[in-house]
C-alpha cells in the first residue's frame, strides 16, 4: 500500500493510519474523459461505428490529393465503365485500372465522383448538425434557465415540432432554389439552403434535452455557490452548466449528423438537391436509377456509402450515449 | 380525462392556425409566378385580369383569410353536402389547382387511398413484425437472437429507403423477375388472379416503408420489456406460481404496451412523410408524389392544402397519442 517502511513494533492503531502517511497517491488520478474512453472502449460496435466515421471523413478529405483525377472531366471514349471486380466473373466487361470504380454514361470517373461527392454530403451533414447544435443548445439554456423565456420558447419549440418536416424541405428548397442560386452561385446557393433548412428543423429535440437537463442542475448547489459569490448569470451558463450538459448535446449530436446526411440524401433523390454537375451521394444514386439494371454499381456504391456512414455514426452514438452516463459506466 | 381532451382540442386550434400561417408565408415570399408559363404575347392588363381570376390581386391577408374560409368552412360543407345530398356550398368558391383548375380536394380525394393502402398496410406489418422481435429480444436479453435483432434494427434504422428500394427492385423485379416494379394504381380487384396481382405489386412497397417501422418499433418494445421484466410484480406473479407464459405475455406486456402504444400514435405522420420517398421511388400516385408534382408546377394552392393536411395528421395523431398515455395508464393524471 505505501513505500514507507512500517516502523517496527507499530501496533494496529499506526497501521490503519498508515494510508494517511502516503506522500503522494498511489496511482494516477483518473478523469472523467478517462472513465468515459474506459467505457467506450468495450462498445464494439461504437469503436467500429467510430473508426468508420474517421476513415471517411479523412478519405474524403484527403482523397482528392490521392486519387487527382478530376470528377468532372468528360471521357466520352471510356464511358460505361464497369468497377475492375466484374472482371473476376464476366472476362467481357469493360473494365480498367484507370478508372477502377468505373465510369457513367458520360465517362466521369466514379471514384473521383465518390470521394468528391462525400465530401460534399459530409459537409452538408457537418454543417447542419452544427447549426441546428447551436440552435437547439441556445434555446434549452435560454428556456431552461430564464424562468420568463421559459413558457413562449417551449411552446414554439412545440409548434415547431408539429410542422411537417418532410413537405416544408420539399417547399423551401424548390421555392428559394433561385434567388440563392442568383446570389451566391449555383453551388454555394444551394449549400446554403440545403444546411440552413436542414439546420432549422431539426434543432427542436436537441432543445427539449438540454432545457430538461439545464432545469435541474440549476437547482443544484454548486450553483447556489456560484451565484452567491456575485457570479454574473452569462458566467455560470458558460462555466458552470455548459460543460455539463455536453454529453446529451454529443449525443443528439451524432443523431443530428445522421439525419442530416439522410436528409439530403433524400432531397437529391427527389431532386430539388444539389445542381445535377455537383456530385453528393444522393444525387450520384438519383442520377443511376434509370440504368440501373445495366449498372447496378452506380447505385449501390453510394447507396452503401450512405448507409455504412449513418449505421456508423448511429453505432457511435449509441456507444456515446452509454459511456458518457455515469450510472451506466463502469458496469 | 374528458375536460383534458376537449383542452386538448382547442389548445389545437392555435397550433393549427399558426402552422398554416407559417406555410402561407412561406408560400407567400417564394417567388415563383403562376404567370410565367402565359406567352409573352398576352397583354399585360389581360395578364392582371388573369391574376385576379387566381385570387393575387388582393393584399396578403385577405389571401390568408379567404384560404382559411376556403379550407375550413367551405370544404366541409362540400364533404357534407357529397355525404346528405344537401347544397350548402352551392356556388360557393373551393380550393381551386392551379394545374387542373379542378378542386384541389377532388383530386386529394381521389389520391388518397392509394396512399391509405400502401403506408396504413405497411405500419400494420411493421407492428406485427416489430412487437415480436422486441419481446423475444427483451425476454432473452443479450442472447444471440437479441444481438443480431439489435444490429439488424440498427441497419433497418440506418438504410434509408431511396436505397432500399432501388436495391429490392433490381433484386426482385431485375434479376429474379418476381415482382412488378411499378404500382399500377388502375388495378382492380375482382377475383383470386387480380388479388394475387395486386398483392404482388404491394409487397415491395410495404416491406420497404414496414423496415422503417419495425426498426424503430422493436427498439422500443425491447426497452420497455426490459423496464418492466425486473419489476416486483414480476417477481409476484411468478412466485404465486402462474405460468411463464402467463407472466410475460400477460403481465408484463400489457404494461410494457403503454409507452409503445403511444410510439405508434406518433409515428403515424411521419411514416406519411416517409411514403413521399417510397411513392416516388415505386411511382404509386398517392398523395406523395401529388405533392411533388404540384410543387414542381408551382400549383401553390395545391402544395398549401396538401402541407397542411400533413400538418392536421401530425397534430391530430399527437392529441390521440397524449390521450391515450391517460387512458391506458391509470397512473397518469392529468389536471
Amino acid at each position: 500500500m505505501t513505500d514507507h517502511p512500517i516502523p517496527a513494533g507499530s501496533d494496529l492503531e499506526i497501521d490503519t493510519l498508515a494510508a494517511l502517511q502516503d506522500k503522494e497517491p498511489p496511482k494516477e488520478p483518473r478523469s472523467q474523459w478517462k472513465d468515459v474512453w474506459d467505457q467506450f472502449k468495450h462498445h464494439k460496435g461504437a469503436l467500429f461505428g467510430g473508426g468508420f466515421l474517421i476513415f471517411i471523413t479523412l478519405a474524403v478529405l484527403l482523397g482528392p490529393y490521392i486519387w487527382t483525377l478530376d470528377p468532372q472531366k468528360l471521357d466520352i471514349r471510356n464511358k460505361d465503365m464497369r468497377p475492375i471486380y466484374t472482371a473476376l466473373w464476366d472476362s467481357t466487361a469493360k473494365v480498367g485500372w484507370g478508372n477502377p470504380l468505373g465510369t457513367d454514361n458520360l465517362g466521369r470517373d466514379m471514384l473521383a465522383n465518390l470521394i468528391a461527392g462525400g465530401r460534399a454530403s459530409m459537409a452538408v451533414g457537418w454543417a447542419a448538425m452544427v447549426l441546428a447544435l447551436v440552435i437547439g443548445t441556445l434555446v434549452g439554456v435560454v428556456s431552461g434557465y430564464f424562468k420568463k423565456a421559459d413558457f413562449w420558447l417551449m411552446r414554439f419549440t412545440d409548434l415547431v415540432l408539429s410542422l411537417p418536416i418532410l413537405p416544408l424541405l420539399l417547399v423551401a428548397v424548390t421555392l428559394f432554389r433561385e434567388p440563392l442560386r442568383a446570389n451566391f452561385g449555383p453551388e454555394g446557393g444551394m449549400f446554403i439552403l440545403i444546411v440552413s433548412v436542414i439546420g432549422l428543423t431539426s434543432w427542436m429535440q436537441t432543445a427539449r434535452i438540454v432545457r430538461g437537463d439545464i432545469l435541474a442542475l440549476k437547482e443544484r448547489e454548486f450553483i447556489l455557490a456560484a451565484r452567491s459569490i456575485g457570479t454574473t448569470s452569462g458566467a455560470i451558463i458558460r462555466r458552470h452548466l455548459l460543460p455539463n450538459v455536453v454529453s446529451p448535446i454529443m449525443v443528439s449530436a451524432t443523431l443530428g449528423l445522421a439525419t442530416a446526411i439522410i436528409t439530403e440524401s433524400a432531397l437529391s433523390f427527389l431532386g430539388v438537391g444539389f445542381p445535377s454537375d455537383f456530385p453528393t451521394w444522393g444525387k450520384l444514386l438519383a442520377d443511376s436509377v434509370q440504368r440501373m439494371e445495366q449498372y447496378p454499381e452506380r447505385v449501390i456504391l453510394p447507396g452503401i456509402l450512405i448507409s455504412l456512414t449513418v449505421l456508423g455514426v448511429n453505432y457511435l452514438g449509441d456507444g456515446l450515449r452509454d459511456a458518457l452516463d455515469p450510472r451506466i459506466r463502469g458496469r | 380525462m374528458l375536460t383534458f381532451t376537449i383542452r386538448r382540442l382547442i389548445l389545437s386550434i392555435p397550433t393549427l392556425l399558426f402552422i398554416s400561417l407559417v406555410i402561407f408565408l412561406l408560400l407567400q415570399l417564394a417567388p415563383g409566378d403562376p404567370m410565367a408559363q402565359v406567352p409573352l404575347t398576352v397583354p399585360p392588363e389581360v395578364k392582371e385580369k388573369m391574376r385576379e381570376a387566381l385570387g393575387l390581386g388582393q393584399p396578403i391577408h385577405i389571401q390568408y383569410l379567404k384560404w382559411i374560409i376556403q379550407f375550413f368552412w367551405i370544404e366541409p360543407q362540400v364533404l357534407v353536402d357529397h355525404w346528405f345530398g344537401t347544397s350548402f356550398a352551392e356556388g360557393k368558391q373551393r380550393v381551386i389547382s392551379w394545374q387542373t383548375r379542378s378542386p384541389v380536394m377532388d383530386i386529394v380525394v381521389q389520391r388518397i387511398p392509394q396512399t391509405l393502402w400502401v403506408v396504413g398496410l405497411s405500419y400494420v406489418v411493421g407492428i406485427l413484425i416489430a412487437l415480436p422481435i422486441g419481446i423475444y429480444s427483451a425476454y432473452r436479453q443479450y442472447s444471440v437472437f437479441d444481438q443480431t435483432g439489435t444490429f439488424i434494427t440498427m441497419i433497418g434504422f440506418s438504410i434509408p429507403p431511396f436505397f432500399t428500394g432501388p436495391l429490392l427492385i433490381v433484386l426482385f423485379s431485375v434479376q429474379l423477375g418476381w415482382l412488378p416494379s411499378i404500382y399500377d394504381t388502375t388495378h382492380v380487384v375482382t377475383d383470386w388472379e387480380s388479388f394475387k396481382v395486386q398483392f404482388m405489386q404491394m409487397v415491395m412497397p410495404v416491406m420497404v416503408l414496414a423496415l422503417q417501422t419495425t426498426a424503430q418499433l422493436s427498439r422500443y418494445m425491447r426497452s420497455s420489456m426490459l423496464d418492466n421484466l425486473g419489476q416486483d410484480y414480476v417477481r409476484t406473479a411468478r412466485a404465486k406460481g402462474l405460468k411463464e407464459g402467463v407472466v410475460v405475455m400477460v403481465h408484463v406486456l400489457r404494461n410494457s404496451m403503454i409507452p409503445v402504444i403511444t410510439v405508434i400514435a406518433l409515428g403515424v405522420p411521419a411514416i406519411f412523410g416517409g411514403a413521399i420517398i417510397t411513392e416516388n421511388v415505386f411511382k404509386v400516385n398517392g398523395i406523395g408524389q401529388l405533392l411533388l408534382t404540384a410543387l414542381f408546377a408551382n400549383d401553390i394552392p395545391m402544395v398549401m392544402t396538401l402541407t397542411f393536411i400533413f400538418a392536421i395528421l401530425i397534430v391530430l395523431f399527437n392529441l390521440i397519442a397524449d390521450v391515450l398515455y391517460g387512458v391506458l395508464d391509470p397512473r397518469i393524471r392529468y389536471d
